[in-house]
This record gives C-alpha cells, structure tokens and sequence, in this order.
C-alpha cells in the first residue's frame, strides 16, 4: 500500500514535470511556491502605455518557479500606494507578498517614472521601495529590474530579469536555400534583435564578460573562421584564419583571452589566442577530438570534451600544464560532451548520454566531489546548455516535433519554461552575464 | 584452374555490364544501387587486357563511378564504407590523371551529439577519404576538405532514414 501511493506520487510528480514545459503554473509539491501580489500598475498620463508592468513582473516571477502570482479577478483592493494598502486584504488571500505602483509622466519630459514599493504582508512591513525613470521603450526593462528587486529580497538570489540570450536561427527558405541569424533578445525571448544574417551556416554564439561583445563561427567565407562583434555598433573583425576547424570560441573570465578550437595541426584541438598579443598557446595535443572549451571560474583551467577512449567523456586541463596532464571528470556515461561548471565550480552541467541503448541526449548536472548526478531533462535530442548568471537556470536548445526551439530548466529540475519562438529552428542559446 | 578463375572473370564482367546499362537508364542511383553496383566492380576492374568490350566496361565503370560524388557513414563511424573504396579509387586516379582538377570534400553528421563533436566528426570523414584519395594517387594540393557537420542537413527530420542520408561526405568540383 506504502509502495503503491509512494509510486504514485512520483508519477505525479512526472507528469507534472511533463506538462510543465509550454505552461508557465510550474512546481512540484516539494517546493511551495510564494504567494505573491502583484497589483496592477496605476497609469496616471495620457494616452495608452505599451507594456503592462504588473503582468511582465507576475510572469518574470512565475516563470522562474519560485512564485506564484495571485490572479487579478482575486484582489479584494488595487492599492497604488503604501497608504492604500490595508494587509488583512492580503492575508486573507493567503499572500505572502505584495508590489504596488504608479507610472507617470515625469515633469517635463518625454520619459515616464515608475515608483514601485514591496511589502512582507505577514511582518506588514515595507521591503523596498524607489521611483525607476526611462523612455517609454525603457517602460518593459524598468517591470525586468523591479522583478530584480523582488527576487533578490525574497530568495537573496540576485535576479537575472534583465539579461539577454544570444541564438542561432535557421530559417529553410526554399528548397536548399537555408538562411542563418545571430539574434539576441530578452532573457524571456521578447525584444528579438538580428545581429547578423547569413546564407552559410552561424554556430556556437559565446558573450565577452562584460557583455559588449558576441564571439561566433561563422561560414561566410565557406570555411569556419571565429568572428568577434561589438553590439552596440555592429562592428566585426575576423579573429582566425587557419586551415582547417576554427571552432568553439569561449571569453575567459577577465575577458582577455579567447579559447578555441583549431584542427590546423591535424585533429581538432583547445589553443588560447590572447586578445592583446594574438598570441596563440597550444592547450591539449591529442590525436583524438578535443572540443568545446569552457573556463573554470578562476580562469586557470579550461573544461573540454575528448573522444580518446573513443566515447565522448569530459576533461579539464590546467592551463600552462603539459598537455598529458588532464584530469578525467566523467566516467559513468556512454557519452558526455558540453561540460561547464556552475558559478558553485562544483557542479558540471553537461549533455549526457547514459548508455549506448539509451540514445537519448538530456542535459545533467554531476558534482564532482560527492559523483551525484542529476538529469535534469526527458526531452531526448537536448544540447547547448547555457546558465544564467546567478547560477539559477539553464537555457538550453532541443527538438520538438522536428523543430529546434529552446528550454529553460531550473538547476534542481523542478521548473521548465519554453521561450516562444518565431519561425526556422532556434538552437545554441547563449546567456549573457550581468550587464552591471 | 587458372582457366576456371578466368571464366568467372568474364561472366562477372559481363553481370556488371548489365547492372551497369541498367543502372544508366534509371537515372540516379540510390544508395541500394551504390552498393550492388560497386560488389560487382572488382571484376572488372581486374581485367586490364586489350579487348575492346572490357575497355568500355572499364570506361563505363568509371564513368559511373565519378558520377557518385555523396559518400555514406554509419552511425558514429568516421571511416568510409570497404564498398566505396572501388568507387574513391576511381576518383583518386581520375584527380592523378587531371592534376589541374580542384575538389572540395565537405563532411557532414546527423544531429545526434553536440555541434561541435559533429564539426569534428564531419571533419574526420572527409579527411578519411582525403587520405585515401592521396594514397591512390591524388595530390594533396588537389584537395580542400571543410566540415558542416550538423549545420547542413541533406534531409531534415528526427528519422533514421534522415539521419542517415545526413552523414555523409559530398565532392564537390571547384
């Protein structure tokens, strides 16, 4: 009896995790959701705003999972301000906390001013409060940074409501015809940006450290050489051109190196170019494959794959290190490619193939000191895993009825969010960092 | 003894010279095709003597052969397949015999793995067949080899039948 309502809880449990994906109610009976108001913005100008702040920072919340906004039709009141608010509303509703606010047009301009304030309900006590201005585009980034705001005074996690995605799509135009972007947008999908448009193929999108660049692969020239653009300007150089692969360009962590792939001397291997000097520093020398570099947060190894047992598995290397000196990180799986480590330097997030029959390919996560593993998807083609810079979620990229579009999970598997998409497939999404 | 291997020589010839005209007629061979057509080869591809039908089998094998420019993998398997090696064998010779010819082998995997495990992978193919090419007689300067790996899909779709097609390594003249 025990056993038989153990199991179906767990099945729950599953599909639950199953249906999670397009729907944004998302959690598990484990971790209770926080009830949270979010009442309606009060609009004091003229005309109509664009963006409805209240309903970007409710689905900001939601869809993170650790929230669960309180739906409209339910407000007893819809306070603007802390003097409006009377909290025995909201403990009726059993909210633990509450956002009020008012937009206006700033005094004699053309931007607007959001005055927000946020209040524990239960210690009836305000938890912040400040007037944010912006150009009424702004209007959307001002809802992102209050859910910052929010997030990071409930869970003490700063939010990462304002960073952005980089994504490759592939568009068929005709039979044969294929056209690629490098598109950038909103950490949610919104706002999609092209950063450039192509008819031969864009992979592997990879952001300075400090957010003003984009690194990538790109095929215009009909071979893959790594290009570095600054956004702002849309100014590009070409950073390579050696025979062969020039692949998986990565930043290291104080932006002053780019480590990458090259097969110019016989099988793809990890070299670091320096940005000053150009200097290049051969890393491994293996006949095998060594592929998709990443940095460790110091900045002293570098994380790659290497099919030289003849399966994919996952190695780090410290740099200046002989290039026999590797460390073997995976060992239990048919397959494990892709590996970067989480802001914790402990945790390796990676795509895992667990045995050959399996032939199914979801991203993970394996401590490296206690050997656990957690597989945090059941799609089956997934790839590119790409963390948020708080370390929270992971945005990675797999196919759904024969279309690549992109998921989000959180770090212990528990929320699933699917970022809407245009048209073409949408693969290797890459988050950015904090832009301040 | 000697006389009996002979015959079969010739009867061998002679099938492959019927797969052949058949093939001709029916316009764009299959992989199936591919296969049947390159066990029959060895035969004649053994005969070197004078007469004037095993010289334009020869010449229709070859011809056939060059024809056949998109090359098929197994499944995580970056060596060609034996039954292509007649078929890479005539392109070699036909690149040693025109050295001012230009190819370019491009290499391509299905979208199984990650991206970049498939560039290399993609890579890897076509450098096999480069290989092989210059053993047998081309030039290395003849031979530019790129990978797409999953980027370039010949069919798309999640299918094995897809997947299959995907991995592949295509000469293209330049």
């Amino acid at each position: 009896m025990m056993k038989t309502t153990l199991l179906a809880v767990i099945l729950l449990c599953c599909s639950q995790l199953a249906l999670a994906e397009l729907n944004i109610q998302i959690t598990q009976g484990v971790d209770n959701p926080i009830p949270i108001a979010v009442v309606p913005f009060a609009w004091e100008g003229t005309g109509v705003l664009s963006e409805d702040i209240a309903e970007v920072v409710s689905n900001d919340l939601q869809q993170v999972g650790e929230f669960l906004p309180l739906s409209r039709s339910n407000m007893l009141s819809l306070p603007k301000q802390e003097s409006e608010v009377y909290f025995r509303d909201w403990r009726i509703l059993a909210q633990d906390y509450l956002l009020v606010g008012t937009i206006s047009r700033a005094p004699s301009s053309q931007l607007v001013q959001v005055q927000y304030e946020f209040f524990d309900v239960n210690r009836e006590l305000k938890l912040a409060g400040e007037i944010l201005t912006g150009s009424v585009a702004q209007v959307r980034d001002i809802a992102h940074e209050i859910s910052n705001v929010v997030f990071e005074a409930v869970t003490g996690i700063r939010g990462a409501f304002t960073t952005q995605i980089l994504y490759v799509v592939a568009e068929n135009r005709a039979p044969g015809i294929t056209q690629f972007r490098l598109e950038k947008s909103d950490y949610d999908g919104r706002r999609a940006q092209v950063l450039l448009e192509s008819s031969e193929p864009i992979m592997s999108p990879s952001w300075s450290p400090d957010g003003r660049q984009v690194a990538y692969v790109s095929f215009e020239t009909d071979l893959p050489r790594i290009y570095i653009q600054t956004i702002a300007t849309g100014e590009r150089r070409q950073i390579t051109n050696y025979p062969n692969i020039n692949s998986s360009p990565v930043w290291s962590p104080d932006g002053s190196k780019l480590a990458m792939v090259l097969s110019k001397d016989g099988s793809p291997d990890i070299y670091v170019q320096d940005l000053r000097t150009n200097v290049l520093t051969r890393v491994t020398d293996h006949p095998a494959v060594e592929t998709e570099p990443s940095w460790t947060n110091d900045g002293r190894s570098l994380v790659f794959m290497s099919d030289r047992t003849g399966q994919p598995q996952i190695y780090q290397i410290e740099l200046g290190a002989d290039s026999w000196d590797v460390e073997r990180l995976t060992y239990d799986c048919f397959y494990c490619a892709k590996g970067k480590f989480l802001p914790d330097g402990v945790n390796l997030v990676h795509v895992r193939r667990q045995t050959r029959q399996s032939n199914t390919y979801s991203i993970a996560i394996l401590n490296i000191e206690t050997l656990r593993v957690i597989t945090l998807t059941n799609t089956s083609l997934d790839e590119s895993p790409s963390v948020a810079p708080n370390g929270s979620m992971i945005i990675y990229a797999t196919k759904v009825n024969g279309r690549g579009v992109l998921d989000a999970v959180s770090i212990d598997g528990q929320v699933k969010f699917r970022l809407p998409s245009t048209t073409g497939d949408v693969r290797e999404p890459a988050w950015s960092p904090f832009f301040n | 003894m000697g006389k009996q291997t002979s015959s079969i020589v010739k009867i061998g010839l002679l099938a492959s010279l019927l797969v052949l005209g058949a093939c001709r007629s029916s316009g764009d061979m299959d992989e199936g095709d591919n296969g049947d057509m390159t066990d029959t080869r060895p035969a004649a591809t053994t005969g070197t003597g004078s007469a004037p039908t095993r010289l334009s089998a020869e010449e229709m094998a070859r011809e056939e052969a060059l024809r056949t420019r998109v090359f098929y993998f197994d499944f995580d398997v970056s060596e060609f397949r034996p039954a292509d090696r007649e078929t890479l064998t005539y392109h070699a010779r036909d690149l040693a015999n025109n050295p001012n010819k230009r190819i370019r082998l491009e290499g391509h995997a299905d979208e199984r793995g990650t991206r970049e495990y498939n560039l290399a992978l993609g890579e890897r193919r076509a450098n096999g067949i480069r290989d092989y090419l210059i053993v047998n007689g081309a030039s290395r300067s003849q031979i530019e080899t790129v990978s797409y790996g999953e980027e370039r899909p010949a069919r798309s779709g999640t299918t094995e039948e897809a997947y299959q097609l995907n991995r592949r390594v295509e000469i293209v003249e330049r």
